[in-house]
């Protein structure tokens, strides 16, 4: 009775977006073919709810008690959010609710951006993925980012602010595609700030060609009353490498789920994650890495700290073909309790149909060791500081091979400051 | 320095010190010495603060002070030190940060100006070079990958780079060879002196051809059944406990 109750009310929820959706059809950009194909799957299928086994340990039920409005335009003040977003002396790219801000963002000098409509791409599963069909449906705007062949093109800052608007919840659906040539260079940084009560609900893709490399670290620091529900498609060529770290401090409910393909030889996926909660917060990072390709590694350090009653979720699953010989796969995913109220669901699972792979993975749950915490403090330090430098050491194993050292120290700091807070 | 009156403390049920008297005066090194299990760890647990012990009764002061009232940081900061018996391993926590934490709470503790990283440095290498420590267990994680002789080198690192008034040497010579035992000693004799007091918890009287102590008192089941000059561990290492033991029953 209870689970039907459960998804009636998402239901509910999924038809207030459709009727949204028919309001809005025929002044949304971009081929309305494809919203109406979105709008199909997502009539039929509804939002997804906690029968499927992929959203077993986050319920979306909380996304009902809102209704959730188009953004407002022109949104006037962003300095305060703005200020949130570190500076990292690179270009910037601001949407603020969605919405691309040409003047508050600048154009990179090494890389083509286009905006003012969705750019769908081609790996994106709104069939599959049904809030990637809830985004396909609504999408207004989006960066499509471009670096040519062989091009470095240097560090670019995506910015996502989403605003307050006096107890009218809005929703925003950005979609963005990364695509990087044949050998080039980037570092993108996903920096998401807010405050109040809204649905963030990016899908980005990411194409990186044979012999490129993309570097994306992402800040998710979100209002801690918004819904973040991201997914990222990501198809790696030969010899290709997408090193990715996402700090994960924000949000009453978020879920960043990544799908990333191994798709030529040699290509490498760092899929790394810090998610810090605390209150009543919870955080789910839920990954999909698929070798399809010989000799191509895959690795995943996801740390997630948890005080108050918050929830953390770590889902890691690894595919790897018959093709994919010589798979070198590793992953690690370890909790930290700093209260015996919260929680951590871990899912790690292997797929493998190859007979020539190395895939290791360990999961831990544990507490501030008793042990380390009165060695440092035998030696003077107090025990709060002592506790802030276990956690910080906990940590670090993800954080340490952070190359961008702009963007490490902001991440430090964030955390630090995060760490501030629970304190007693 | 130290005055420790009639302590009684348990682990849970377990009465594991049954009434301790000892006074190390300021300026003396004293050796506890006992078979397994009499109570030598815990008695240096219960000095330094460790969770988990209950003290049943008696008293222990430093400098006047009642240590059993305190936090372990704040008997840290008055200049009480435990080198351990089994050094903790840190990993993620680099050791040269983990030394100029703790100085620096220290100093922050008693009021005293705080060092910065170049000063720190300074210090920290001119005291490893002492130890015949390589400069690169600075930037390693605090024990991690440590063999155990370096683990108990990091320990006598620490309390010269801390400067205690009174260290708790907790079988610190357990796991050592020969040569790391002799570097181990010059650095605690290094800190002798009229300021510095220290306790030297050991099994073997080895350690204490190296160190010697001003006294020597025998644990046996929680307290303490005989104390002497430096020549009481000779005749332990000559006889075993068993015939001291007996004696004292």
């Amino acid at each position: 009775m209870s689970a039907a109750l459960k998804s009636s009310a998402l239901q509910a929820s999924a038809q207030a977006f459709l009727q949204r959706f028919e309001g809005l059809r025929a002044r949304l950009p971009g081929d309305v073919a494809v919203r109406d194909e979105a709008a199909h799957l997502l009539r039929i299928a509804g939002l997804p709810g906690a029968r499927e086994e992929a959203w077993r340990y986050t319920n979306l039920r909380p996304l009902t008690e809102f209704e959730f409005n188009e953004p407002l335009t022109p949104v006037a003040d962003c300095a305060r959010l703005l200020s949130l977003v570190p500076d990292l002396g690179a270009p910037r790219l601001v949407f603020v609710d969605g919405r691309f801000r040409d003047d508050l963002s600048d154009a990179p000098a090494l890389a083509a951006v286009r905006v003012g409509g969705p750019a769908y791409g081609k790996l994106a599963h709104p069939e599959r993925e049904k809030l990637v069909a809830l985004n396909t449906m609504l999408s207004e705007d989006g960066a499509e980012i471009s670096v040519a062949n062989g091009v470095d093109a240097g560090t670019i800052v995506l910015v996502s602010l989403g605003t307050d608007l006096a107890g009218r919840a809005v929703a925003f659906h950005p979609r963005h595609i990364i695509a990087l040539g044949k050998d080039a260079k980037l570092t993108l940084v996903d920096v998401a700030v807010g405050e109040g009560v809204y649905l963030h609900n990016p899908v980005t893709s990411v194409q990186v060609a044979e012999g490129a490399a993309l570097t994306h670290l992402r800040i998710q620091n979100e209002s801690a009353a918004a819904f973040v529900l991201s997914t990222l498609y990501a198809d790696i060529a030969a010899r290709g490498s997408y090193d990715s770290f996402s700090l994960v401090l924000g949000g009453r409910l978020s879920r960043a789920e990544i799908h990333a393909r191994l798709s030529g030889p040699d290509a490498i996926a760092h899929l790394n994650a810090a998610q810090m909660l605390g209150s009543n917060q919870h955080g789910d990072f839920t990954t999909v890495i698929s070798h399809d390709a010989p000799n191509c590694a895959s690795r995943q350090t996801v740390k997630t700290v948890l005080s108050g009653k918050a929830r953390g979720v770590f889902q890691g699953k690894i595919e790897v073909a018959r093709a994919a010989q010589k798979t070198d796969g590793y992953q690690m995913n370890q909790a930290l309790l700093l209260s015996p109220d919260a929680e951590m669901d871990s899912k790690p699972q292997l797929e493998i149909y190859a007979d020539d792979v190395k895939c290791s993975h360990g999961a831990t749950v544990g507490e501030i060791d008793a042990e380390q915490l009165f060695y440092l403090r035998s030696r003077g330090v107090p025990a709060e500081a002592a506790r802030v430098m276990l956690v910080r050491a906990f940590l670090d194993e993800a954080i340490e091979p952070i190359a961008h050292e702009a963007v490490k120290a902001a991440m430090e700091a964030a955390i630090d400051l995060w760490l501030e807070k629970q304190a007693p | 320095m130290l005055e420790i009156k009639g302590l009684e403390a348990s682990i849970g049920d377990k009465a594991i010190l049954r009434g301790i008297d000892l006074v190390v005066p300021t300026g003396e090194v004293h050796a506890i010495m006992g078979p397994n299990g009499s109570g030598k760890s815990t008695l240096s647990y219960v000095l330094s603060g460790r969770p988990g012990y209950e003290v049943m009764a008696g008293t222990a002061t430093f400098e006047g002070k009642d240590l059993l009232d305190m936090e372990p940081e704040e008997r840290a900061s008055l200049g009480l030190f435990l080198a351990f018996q089994y050094p903790v391993e840190l990993p993620g926590v680099g050791n040269a940060n983990f030394l100029r934490t703790a100085l620096n709470a220290q100093k922050r503790a008693r009021g005293e100006p705080e060092l910065d990283a170049p000063s720190f440095l300074k210090l920290a290498r001119a005291e490893m070079k002492a130890l015949s420590m390589p400069d690169d267990m600075l930037k390693r994680n605090v024990n991690v990958g440590f063999s155990g002789g370096e683990k108990k080198r990091n320990e006598v690192l620490q309390m010269a780079i801390l400067k205690p008034k009174l260290a708790i040497l907790d079988e610190t010579d357990s796991g050592l060879d020969i040569d790391a035992l002799k570097i181990v000693a010059d650095g605690v004799n290094s800190q002798r002196g009229p300021k510095f007091s220290a306790l030297v918890i050991t099994h073997y009287q080895r350690l204490l051809d190296y160190i010697v102590p001003d006294r020597v008192h025998v644990l046996s089941a929680g307290r303490i059944i005989r104390s002497g000059g430096p020549e009481l561990a000779l005749e332990l290492e000559a006889n075993g406990y068993a015939a001291i033991v007996a004696e004292a029953a």
